[in-house]
């Protein structure tokens, strides 16, 4: 089925708002790589005096183009930080490390 | 008080120049002591949309360096009263000033006049800081076009953190029949998605290419886009005056032509 001439009537005026709005989401949420590791950075020393985590297991991303399931419609900041399942020797030593 | 005001985008071509030039005239107009500094060194065209070019002598980089006095290098509009120019330089590059010195000259210039206009060059290298580095308020230019509006929201986000506190839009090139049409962005659109002051909306107008052809701005005559400047120009000096519908003052013959063309 063919659905180009349906999105040909959609006034360009529009289309270009919405890829506006587009642009100017992914132009704000482009951070750069070192911000990004510095954060990390923090994040593990503050949640490891909290819980016991995977330092080298940790992902962190700023979302705003891709689709997310998220409530919110703007620009979301996405930490997946995993937690020590079982007392794996590099996680003692980070609560280790803590307590010291 | 003096206000020392730069005119920016970021994108080239969509009317800095143009806006420079009807403003510091209008204002001029309007009673006040302008000066228009054309800040974009190398290539100048500030001193041409004013047809001033064949006056030219000294320029803003022979005043930076000491080459020539202020008053030798300032040329005198002699169709307003108490209109200005300092012409930049055309055979250097940014690199022979700095904003310093930009701070200074226009400090330099608060005493002689009201108001001292920047047109500031494309871009947001060097040339950018020179320019805002004096100014007390900038007007940022924009088309209702995706890149323009996207360079006008970055140039924004420069001033903000160069800590500019007075920073309003002007909407430049807007088509009446093509937002209404749906085919361009209105000026809603824009205000919705920038978040800033909009001082005015210039309609795309053929007076203003007329106008640049010969070298005399079009503020405060007939036309609809020297009307509007003329309004950016009492919005400026602190009047409120609401934004004008840029497609109700159509003639009878723009009617009747529009009403051939659809029989």
């Amino acid at each position: 089925m063919n659905v180009w001439p349906v999105f040909q009537k959609k006034a360009s005026g529009e289309i270009a708002r919405k890829r506006l709005k587009l642009l100017l989401l992914s132009d704000k949420t482009d951070y750069p790589p070192e911000i990004l590791e510095k954060m990390k950075d923090d994040m593990i020393r503050v949640i490891s005096k909290y819980m016991e985590i995977e330092a080298d297991g940790i992902e962190i991303q700023v979302l705003g183009l891709t689709p997310v399931p998220s409530p919110r419609k703007g620009p979301v900041l996405r930490a997946s930080i995993p937690l020590c399942s079982s007392p794996k020797p590099f996680c003692v030593r980070q609560r280790m490390h803590h307590q010291t | 008080m003096s206000q020392v005001i730069v005119i920016t985008s970021g994108k080239g071509g969509v009317g800095k120049t143009t806006t420079s030039a009807n403003v510091g005239t209008g204002l001029a107009i309007l009673g006040k002591r302008v000066v228009l500094i054309d800040t974009d060194i190398g290539l100048r065209n500030l001193d041409v949309v004013m047809g001033l070019e064949n006056r030219i002598v000294y320029n803003l980089v022979d005043v930076v360096e000491g080459n020539c006095r202020m008053k030798q290098a300032l040329i005198r509009d002699k169709r307003y009263p108490n209109l200005y120019l300092l012409p930049s330089a055309q055979t250097r590059d940014k690199s022979a000033v700095t904003p310093e010195q930009m701070r200074k000259l226009a400090d330099d210039l608060r005493e002689e006049f009201d108001y001292i206009i920047l047109d500031c060059p494309a871009g947001i290298e060097q040339g950018f800081y020179n320019a805002i580095a004096g100014a007390d308020r900038a007007l940022v230019v924009t088309t209702p076009e995706v890149s323009a509006i996207r360079d006008a929201d970055r140039i924004i986000g420069l001033l903000e953190a160069a800590e500019m506190r007075d920073i309003d839009l002007v909407v430049n090139r807007i088509r009446m029949d093509m937002v209404r049409r749906g085919d361009m962005m209105s000026i809603d659109d824009v205000i919705d998605i920038l978040a800033v002051n909009v001082i005015g909306a210039v309609p795309d107008d053929e007076s203003i290419v007329i106008s640049t052809n010969q070298g005399e701005p079009s503020v405060g005559m007939g036309s609809l886009s020297g009307q509007a400047y003329m309004n950016i120009c009492r919005r400026v000096l602190g009047e409120n005056i609401p934004l004008m519908e840029l497609d109700s003052p159509k003639s009878f013959f723009a009617r009747l032509s529009s009403f051939l063309k659809q029989a």
